[in-house]
């Protein structure tokens, strides 16, 4: 047992290491056949004829693909921009303050976007809109999924940022304070400044939920509100060229790019 | 707190700190306010719907009827109005809930390996793989699917390479089969089971693996009576993350079942579009609703115990 290669391996248990790598190959197998297949230039989804771009050049002159990222990007930038202020604010009422009775229901409250399975908060969202449109004429177009997108991108634009605050080191603010600095000066000059990594990545977080929805969308969406989701499942009811591979590759690579740039804020806060 | 009396300078500033802390709750409004007005509310409606009675066209005639909950377990006969079982709804919630269970189980058995050799790489390593698994757990779950569907389609990669290499002469239809949404489910689900898997095993204190060895247990004991137990928090919330959203899933059985082998969350979805009943579709997702409750108190029955979950 003196064997010191044996005793470094200690932690080894045969096989999981293949395993690993099998549930790799599950998760990725799919999406690199996809994009390899958005560079085929000829006119089969699965059968490869040759590299070309030419699914890109048709995708980008497609005319319903060109307004459904305009809708895509419309509802993510405002819903973003919504959730991520409203849960800044929750985060420091939550953290910053003793704790009030009450505050476990607000924690649920927030949260709640997060247990209820996705389908039940779409139909719900559905029917609550389709009432207000009925008894006050109210109907609010894209405004509608903006706003069942805001909802849903509170909770994950708020977890970041509360751990952020949670782990923040409060001399700081406290010296703030204790040289006279307003509430306010001390917010903006200090906790601000040193938040800005929860902030980024609870945004990061927001955008990516609601440029990827599909679900909610889908029910909510009137007609004419095409969302870059929903132009992909309208596109795989037609017969299907690899121009869908091309489109669904740039949206793997938008959420990829968001998750990362998301990831690598988070590790840097931790060193 | 501080029994002594306070100088009258320290009384100000305490009293200003705590109107400052009352203060501050109130940004938690905002968010309060869009989250309950837009998510609670919606919810509280689906509640009374489910006790109204449907408008031929959709939304629903305002009268009181149990007809939903009725219709979920019996349809009425036409001729002579009597309530006959009918177990349509029950045997498409009975196969959804096989479907979460098994996916359950198949991302434990693939999951909880992967997390352990996660766990057990050289730091740098670790972030990687948490990076390799967290990009999936994150992209677009519908293009996801898509892309199983044109790999396990009858003119899909699979198919194509197996007739090539003269393996089969004819496709073998994978493709809208009970197969293709479990496979649809799992590969939908598996990061949520690897990540709070991990999040527990990382933080395992290896020495009592090496204190097991120490009094000559094999491989298979240590594993089975240190590592399992001591990672059963994670465990257990792995499972529930896999099991609560397989339950009510709606794209990979849409996409990968083809309306034949529905579930819960199509069944829904369908109700409130070309089945134009949305008491039925309300009472429906409130049954659903149900049963994640009945998963959540008992992962919070769990967690309350003296194992406190990482």
């Amino acid at each position: 047992m003196a064997d010191l290669s044996k005793t470094m391996d200690l932690k080894r248990q045969a096989g999981f290491g293949t395993i690993a790598v099998i549930c790799l190959i599950i998760l990725y197998a799919p999406i690199i056949v996809l994009m390899l297949f958005s560079f085929n230039s000829g006119s089969q989804i699965t059968k490869f004829e040759g590299l070309g771009l030419s699914w890109y050049a048709s995708a980008f002159q497609n005319q319903e693909f060109y307004s459904a990222t305009k809708n895509t990007l419309i509802i993510s930038f405002t819903a973003t921009i919504f959730s991520t202020i409203a849960a800044v604010l929750a985060a420091i009422g939550t953290t910053r303050v003793k704790p009030w009775p009450g505050m476990s229901w607000a924690f649920m409250i927030i949260n709640l976007p997060l247990m209820v399975p996705e389908i039940i908060t779409a139909v719900a969202t559905l029917s609550f809109f389709a009432l207000i449109a009925g008894a006050f004429g109210l109907n609010f177009g894209i405004g509608n999924i903006i706003i069942a997108h805001t909802v849903f991108c509170i909770p994950f634009a708020y977890m970041p940022i509360k751990a952020r605050l949670e782990d923040m080191d409060l001399t700081l603010e406290n010296a703030a304070s204790d040289l006279y600095a307003t509430p306010w000066q001390a917010f903006k000059r200090i906790t601000l400044p040193l938040l800005m990594p929860g902030i980024a990545s609870g945004t990061a977080l927001a955008f990516i939920v609601s440029f990827d929805d599909f679900t909610i969308t889908q029910l909510v969406a009137g007609p004419g509100q095409t969302t870059l989701p929903l132009f992909i499942w309208n596109q795989i009811r037609k017969p299907m060229t690899p121009e869908i591979n091309a489109i669904s590759t740039i949206l793997l690579m938008v959420s990829i790019l968001f998750i990362s740039v998301s990831f690598l804020i988070a590790r840097s806060r931790k060193t | 707190m501080m029994d002594a009396p306070l100088s009258p300078a320290a009384q100000v500033a305490a009293e200003n700190d705590k109107a400052v802390s009352r203060r501050s709750r109130l940004l938690s409004l905002p968010a309060l306010f869009i989250v309950f007005v837009f998510g609670v509310l919606p919810l509280v409606l689906i509640c009374i719907y489910s006790f109204l009675k449907p408008y031929q066209n959709g939304g629903v005639v305002w009268q009181f009827s149990t007809d939903a909950y009725l219709n979920f377990l019996f349809q009425r006969d036409i001729f002579d109005d009597t309530l006959q079982f009918a177990p349509d709804f029950l045997i498409i919630y009975g196969r959804s809930i096989w479907y979460a269970l098994f996916t359950t189980v198949v991302c434990l058995l693939l999951g909880f390996p992967t997390a352990y050799f996660m766990a057990t790489r050289p730091p740098e390593q670790r972030n990687w793989w948490v990076l390799l698994i967290t990009i999936p757990f994150w992209s677009n779950l519908l293009v996801r699917t898509v892309a199983i569907m044109f790999i396990i389609r009858d003119e899909g990669l699979i198919n194509d390479m197996l007739i090539y290499f003269h393996v089969i002469d004819k496709p073998i239809t994978m493709l809208y089969t009970d197969f293709a949404i479990i496979l649809g489910l799992l590969y939908s689900f598996l990061p949520f089971m690897v990540l709070p898997l991990y999040s527990s095993l990382e933080k395992m204190d290896f020495r009592l693996v090496e204190a097991g060895y120490d009094l000559y247990a094999s491989r298979w004991q240590v594993l089975r009576r240190i590592i399992i137990p001591l990672a059963k928090p994670g465990i257990v919330a792995g499972s529930l993350l896999v099991f609560i959203p397989a339950l009510g899933a709606y794209v990979p059985p849409l996409i990968l079942g083809g309306g034949r082998h529905l579930m819960i969350g199509d069944l829904i979805a369908q109700q409130f579009g070309s089945g134009r009943n949305w008491p039925l579709g309300s009472a429906q997702a409130l049954i659903l609703m149900a049963a994640v409750l009945v998963a959540l108190y008992f992962y919070s029955r769990n967690e309350a115990g003296p194992v406190k979950h990482g």
